[in-house]
């Protein structure tokens, strides 16, 4: 759900949307920051690394491959959280790594964090504490959800900024039903994974740090 | 063995996002690093702005301008533009459908039409000065410097030191993952389109989110054990000097010459 430099910027409408994207994702920054204790800060940066990391993957589908983008892992583990989280790794790909752009960091920080936060309200708990079957099935419409929400958003986003961008839109939507699929099945097994192995780390949002300071 | 392409500096430090010892500095390394952050964030704000033709096409030669003086080598400019463009490709192709205008071609009931090119073109213009820009500006700076540079430009504390962090483990996980990979490639995993890929992949990522918990208990443990007491010091700091005020004022001199072009 990356929108690249160029396409919303040619049309007032889109230019607009770029500019209600950035005001967005500053508000939604700035209100994970203030939900983030100063102390958690090399833990959400360490699992956005890992998920920076995840993103390399490629997973085969079809007579290709996608690559993960775990945006509703993201959420589910780290709750508000992942705003400043998938801000960051954005910003990182776009200024190191060509993807996306400077004027499209605000509305891509929105396509991907407020799916990922919604996910995180609506099926955080059934993750945690649903049987394991509830847990997968949660686990695997979270995953799905937060790509297919996203794709909605950039389409809907495409439309709005010019009738020239319908095809796109349609495109771009069309392509990530598969990859919500293969989402779905990975976030899935890693949902059960991480309930056997470190169930903790599903409660990562409210997580009290081991080791705590007197005065800080 | 001379049939082996040698890298060039700018390659290395890039694929590492670090400083390396071989690293180079350019023209453009020796202005403050505040002042090309915010002469990039400018150049994406006019290059959005504008939609003349002259005028996009003189920010595309200031943007290539740019990327030439920060010392990338072509190669590496043309691989940073790959991604961008083969996503261009699908705008070029599909966008004129769908955009009313005189048909310049026909493929069974649907028109090409020639003012939907003209969007794509310009489109694709966009995207490819906005990106050069931002490599040129600020790309080309080592992220330590970025981070430091974007605290006093008023970024928050804790974004700043977030994004510290993950540059500095991003690394540290790649390699985890790699380990891990060739751990089940080892054990005869191939990937295919099947139920026991996707699951092992699920278990993968899972992994890599445990060790990247356990790592960071240890960095906080650490940090206790030197008496961190909530609060992180940014170490480094900037003096504007005339050279840079030479940069600000060429930077402003080359916008303002842009928005002239295009609305007067």
């Amino acid at each position: 759900m990356h929108i690249p430099e160029g396409p919303l910027s040619v049309s007032t409408t889109g230019i607009s949307i770029l500019g209600a994207g950035a005001v967005l994702a500053a508000a939604g920054v700035a209100w994970g920051l203030r939900k983030m204790d100063y102390e958690r800060v090399p833990q959400v940066a360490l699992l956005s690394s890992a998920f920076f990391a995840a993103s390399l993957i490629h997973v085969p589908l079809g007579g290709t491959s996608v690559h993960l983008v775990l945006s509703g892992l993201v959420g589910l583990i780290l709750g508000w959280a992942a705003f400043p989280a998938i801000f960051i790794a954005i910003a990182l790909q776009a200024a190191f790594f060509g993807f996306g752009g400077f004027t499209t960091l605000g509305l891509n920080t929105v396509l991907m964090a407020l799916p990922a936060v919604a996910c995180y309200g609506l099926f955080h708990p059934l993750v945690r504490w649903g049987r394991e079957g509830v847990a997968a099935i949660a686990g695997f419409a979270c995953g799905a959800v937060a790509i297919l929400l996203g794709a909605i958003l950039l389409a809907g986003i495409l439309m709005a900024a010019g009738y020239e961008f319908r095809s796109l839109a349609v495109t771009v939507l069309l392509a990530h039903v598969p990859v919500a699929v293969v989402e779905g099945l990975v976030t899935a097994s890693a949902v059960l994974f991480l309930r056997k192995v470190r169930p903790e780390l599903l409660d990562a949002p409210y997580l009290p740090l081991e080791v705590r300071t007197s005065d800080a | 063995m001379t049939w082996i392409a040698t890298e060039p500096p700018r390659r290395v430090k890039l694929l590492f996002m670090f400083q390396t010892a071989n690293f180079v500095p350019s023209v453009l390394d020796r202005f403050d690093p505040r002042a090309r952050i915010v002469a990039a964030a400018a150049f994406c704000l006019i290059d959005t702005l504008v939609r003349q033709w002259e005028s996009l096409v003189l920010a595309f030669a200031g943007a290539v301008v740019a990327a030439t003086l920060a010392g990338f080598w072509p190669r590496t400019i043309l691989a940073r533009l790959a991604p961008l463009n083969l996503f261009m490709v699908l705008v070029l192709v599909i966008v004129p459908f769908t955009t009313p205008g005189t048909p310049i071609a026909f493929f069974g009931s649907w028109a090409y039409s020639w003012e939907g090119l003209l969007v794509a073109v310009e489109v694709v213009l966009k995207g490819n000065t906005m990106v050069l820009a931002v490599m040129a500006l600020v790309a080309s700076m080592d992220p330590i410097v970025l981070g430091h540079a974007l605290h006093h430009l008023g970024v928050p504390e804790k974004l700043v030191h977030l994004m510290l962090f993950a540059v500095r483990y991003f690394e540290v996980l790649r390699r985890e993952y790699l380990r891990l990979a060739a751990a089940i490639k080892a054990r005869g995993f191939r990937p295919r389109m099947n139920r026991h890929t996707y699951r092992t992949y699920g278990y993968l990522v899972g992994m890599l989110l445990v060790r990247g918990l356990d790592r960071s208990e240890r960095i906080v443990a650490a940090m206790k054990c030197r008496g961190f007491r909530g609060r992180f010091f940014l170490l480094d700091h900037f003096a504007l000097t005339r050279r840079d005020l030479g940069f600000a004022a060429v930077t402003t001199l080359f916008f303002a010459f842009v928005a002239w072009v295009e609305w007067m």
